[in-house]
């Protein structure tokens, strides 16, 4: 049994979500490693593009900021944000890859606020990139820890939607067609989306956990349809290229889960 | 669904264009210092800062505004943290249109501003950073709103000041952005002439799109080079001379962030910032120390560990872009 911590294995489960020729729009932190890991493993021609401009870059190490020099390193372009957000209006990206203070049953996701609006308990950055990305990209990804506060039944702000009020409300809203929440990787669990409902569905529990466990770390009505497939836990070859070639400086892989 | 945060920085692109015909495009030397620069700042102005994040922020810029006590301006908050957060320390802004805000990414967030954001200190009007990069480039396309497919049916969008509409040719429903003219903009470059032409290397945020949006537009530059430099390579002026007002050298005047293919973000000094931030006490602390006590930014440089600072800096910035490798 490899050894491993929470990041690590949310990291390399992410990473094997990509498909190789496909598209990604990334921000820093955890997705950012992920795609770097798939990038170095298992999609080797993923097109990346970062929000400030970059595009095609080879990430050599944890980029700090979404526009530092590390996204542009050998980047085959260095654009504008209008550049990139035009590029996933056109139709171009696959994948956005998200993280989020609350998230909903419908994958709405909270980054704005906590508590009321003009006098918040809580203030997070705002939607950056995230909005135009879930609003635009095909499929939205998200690699967030798993708790009770995260996982809601009430966000108290959709920042960046994901399916809204149900089937239907996206298309309804004017959001482009055939988009919307796709994956969520948790360290906990892997979710999807029920076609039909449009609702959080469980559909992988990691090793070393049961459904009881996720069911404790989640405030929503999670649809559990069948049994729950067991995720395989990260290969001894993952766990090394995340350590010693993605995150050498621990930048991420150290932080703890919460 | 109908917004309700308040528009800000929006002018009727007539009136735009009285003013753009009016503004000179002589080739006129607008070489200044800091000081000069800063007091074509008036109260009550939108001001935009370049750059992203911790990358190519005019910080030089910053600190003299800040010394010099600028108040009541209204600023544009596009994934800006190091930039909007020493703003919103001086206390220069009251109304914001905002992106994305104090959080240094992934090195975490300044607790102290964190507070003074949530006191209601400053009205903010949200918006997704293609929304804001869209809004300048209506404003620089000479329009009063472009149409998008983005924010629609969130939270983001109601407390935006953006608007539905139809498609005319297809019946899709689109939000339609309001321009964004600034009436300030303030731009850290690698290298402009006497005249304003400046060049951006790597990404360009929305710079080119705020320099056509702006009505003053202040470039801030590592270094002055002779014009031959744009005249030999038309394709090096990211930003033209007709659309510049001042032009002040400023040597790694983006530190501690990040100026790219020059030098890294000073990330211990950043965490320095983070830890300051903490409490009110030590943030005021750092704040008189970094900025109000110093005469000017190179004393601050020069505290910061000056020259031999800088060079480590530089060596981090090849080993990130030329090796492939970082620390």
């Amino acid at each position: 049994m490899n050894n491993y911590n929470d990041i690590e294995l949310m990291i390399c489960v992410a990473s094997r979500i990509f498909e190789d020729d496909t598209s990604v729009s990334v921000g820093t932190g955890i997705p950012c490693a992920a795609v770097m890991l798939a990038q170095k493993l298992y999609a080797p021609n993923i097109l990346i593009t970062f929000e400030a401009g970059a595009v095609a870059p080879i990430l050599p190490a944890m980029p700090i900021s979404v526009g530092d020099s590390a996204t542009m390193h050998k980047a085959l372009q260095t654009g504008s944000t209008c550049d990139q957000m035009e590029m996933i209006q056109r139709g171009l990206i696959d994948y956005c890859f998200l993280g989020g203070a609350q998230i909903d049953m419908y994958g709405n996701i909270n980054s704005t606020v906590i508590g009321d609006y003009k006098k918040p308990k809580v203030r997070f950055p705002g939607s950056g990139g995230a909005n135009d990305f879930a609003s635009m990209a095909w499929r939205i990804v998200m690699v967030v820890p798993h708790s009770i506060r995260r996982f809601t039944n009430k966000i108290d702000f959709i920042t960046t939607p994901g399916y809204l009020t149900g089937p239907g409300a996206r298309e309804k809203a004017g959001l482009a067609p055939n988009t919307g929440p796709y994956k969520i990787i948790t360290n906990l669990a892997v979710m999807g989306f029920d076609e039909e409902t449009k609702r959080m569905t469980l559909e992988s529990i990691h090793p070393g956990y049961t459904i009881d466990d996720v069911q404790k770390n989640t405030d929503l009505e999670l649809l559990i349809k069948q049994p729950p497939k067991k995720t395989e836990p990260p290969t001894q070859e993952e766990l090394r290229v995340l350590r010693e070639e993605v995150d050498p400086f621990k930048a991420v892989i150290e932080r703890k889960a919460e | 669904m109908e917004s309700i945060g308040e528009l800000l920085g929006f002018h009727h692109p007539d009136e735009m264009r009285e003013f753009f015909r009016k503004k000179s495009k002589k080739m006129t030397n607008k070489l200044m210092d800091l000081k000069e620069a800063v007091a074509l700042i008036n109260e009550g102005d939108y001001l935009s800062i370049g750059g992203f994040g911790t990358v190519r922020v005019p910080t030089a810029f910053i600190h003299e505004l800040l010394r010099a006590k600028k108040k009541n301006l209204q600023a544009a908050c596009f994934t800006s943290n190091v930039d909007t957060d020493l703003l919103a320390a001086g206390k220069t802004f009251t109304k914001a249109d905002v992106s994305y805000i104090i959080n240094f990414e992934a090195l975490g967030a300044p607790k102290v501003l964190k507070k003074y954001f949530e006191s209601g200190a400053i009205e903010l009007t949200e918006w997704s950073n293609g929304a804001m990069g869209w809004r300048y480039k209506a404003a620089a396309m000479g329009l009063s709103y472009l149409p998008v497919r983005s924010m629609l049916g969130t939270d983001t969008q109601k407390y935006s000041a953006a608007k539905e509409l139809t498609c005319p040719f297809t019946g899709i429903k689109y939000l339609a952005v309001p321009a964004l003219y600034p009436d300030v903009a303030v731009i850290h470059v690698h290298a402009a002439d006497i005249y304003g032409n400046s060049y951006i290397k790597g990404v360009l945020v929305a710079d080119a799109d705020i320099a056509k949006a702006s009505k003053k537009v202040i470039i801030t530059t590592e270094k002055i080079v002779p014009t031959e430099f744009f005249r030999d390579n038309p394709q090096n002026t990211t930003i033209p001379f007709y659309q510049v007002d001042a032009v002040v050298a400023a040597p790694y005047g983006s530190y501690p962030c990040n100026m790219p293919y020059e030098y890294f973000m000073d990330v211990d000094h950043l965490r320095e910032f983070l830890k300051a931030a903490e409490d009110e006490k030590t943030f005021e602390e750092f704040l008189n120390n970094n900025i109000y006590s110093c005469k000017d930014f190179y004393e601050y440089l020069d505290n910061c560990g000056g020259i031999r600072r800088i060079e480590y800096l530089k060596d981090l910035e090849n080993q990130i872009i030329v090796e492939g490798g970082l620390r």
